[in-house]
């Protein structure tokens, strides 16, 4: 019963499509949209770190680093756009969002 | 062997299953707080790959920052969330149809790498090479062969950090505030006035 490569990868093919069912079926709700992209770059960072592992390569690591200092900034963006949408709308229903096109 | 298989098949099952319960619960604080759980365990997962650094990493920044921040957020807006889960009944069915249809394909391809691809040769995670550490390993190589991108890495949070500040600073039309560059531009043709007044009147002001 040895854990190898395939279970870390099949873990993290799970969590991405959590993600992509999150971003189905939470049309409204810009915020669980967030935490669901958060899911789907967790996803990738985990193929990363198991595929630097078993490669014996420490690239990969350094590109989970990036994955993640990226997944920070866009959440930090994601919610200051999301906290002037409130303020401006008085409501987060991201139906409301046509109204940024232009 | 044994101890790291029970150990890896605990920390998978709460992470998918907190994962799940991210994007399923009602209230987006607990949603949150499941996301906490699943970052948590997922740098339980790293740890079992021999990534210290990173599963550490992964606890400070996104345990300590970014789901501190998306729990202000939403503790601070006061939003109807009831609302918001309307069509969650209606979207389910298709969103399983469509995820479960990619999570088996990416299970297959992903088994079909591990068993024949360049990674299939090697039976063990790498642990600390020539008596590094894994931090002393990434450091070796983010700060020569990299470093140009974690000077970029850098600039990209510097703005988001200038992005974010901007798009939610607003100056309150009613508070007064210090200007230093008026007050130093003041002198005493523009700060003081003469003014005659008639005896036995006031400045009507």
């Amino acid at each position: 019963m040895t854990i190898g490569l395939s279970h870390y990868l099949a873990v993290a093919a799970i969590l991405f499509t959590i993600g992509v069912f999150g971003i189905f079926v939470n049309r409204k709700n810009i915020i669980v949209i967030l935490m669901s992209i958060e899911l789907i770059l967790l996803a990738v960072n985990i193929n990363l770190v198991a595929f630097s592992a078993y490669l014996h390569d420490v690239v990969g690591q350094i590109f989970a680093m990036f994955v993640l200092t990226v997944a920070a900034a866009e959440a930090a963006v994601g919610l200051a756009i999301l906290v002037t949408f409130f303020r401006n709308r008085g409501g987060i229903a991201v139906d409301d969002a046509a109204v940024m096109k232009g | 062997m044994a101890l790291q298989a029970i150990a890896f098949y605990l920390l998978a099952t709460v992470t998918i299953g907190s994962g799940l319960a991210v994007v399923s619960v009602r209230n987006p604080v607990h949603s949150v707080l499941f996301l906490i759980l699943t970052f948590f365990s997922a740098a339980g997962l790293f740890l079992l790959l021999g990534a210290e650094f990173l599963a550490m990493l992964l606890v400070v920044v996104y345990v300590g920052a970014v789901a501190v921040l998306f729990l202000f957020v939403v503790m601070m807006l006061d939003v109807d969330f009831g609302a918001l889960k309307q069509g969650f009944a209606r979207y389910a069915p298709v969103g399983a149809v469509v995820g479960g249809i990619l999570a088996i394909e990416m299970i297959i391809v992903a088994t079909a790498v591990a068993r024949g691809g360049a990674a299939s040769g090697a039976r063990e995670p790498m642990s600390a090479l020539d008596g590094l550490s894994n931090t002393e390993t990434i450091g070796r190589v983010l700060y020569t062969d990299y470093v140009y991108f974690f000077q970029a890495a850098g600039l990209v949070l510097l703005v988001a950090m200038i992005g974010a500040i901007v798009l939610t600073l607003r100056h309150k039309p009613g508070v007064r505030r210090q200007v230093i560059a008026d007050q130093v531009a003041r002198n005493a043709q523009s700060g003081m006035r003469t003014v005659q007044i008639k005896p036995g009147e006031g400045m009507g002001e």
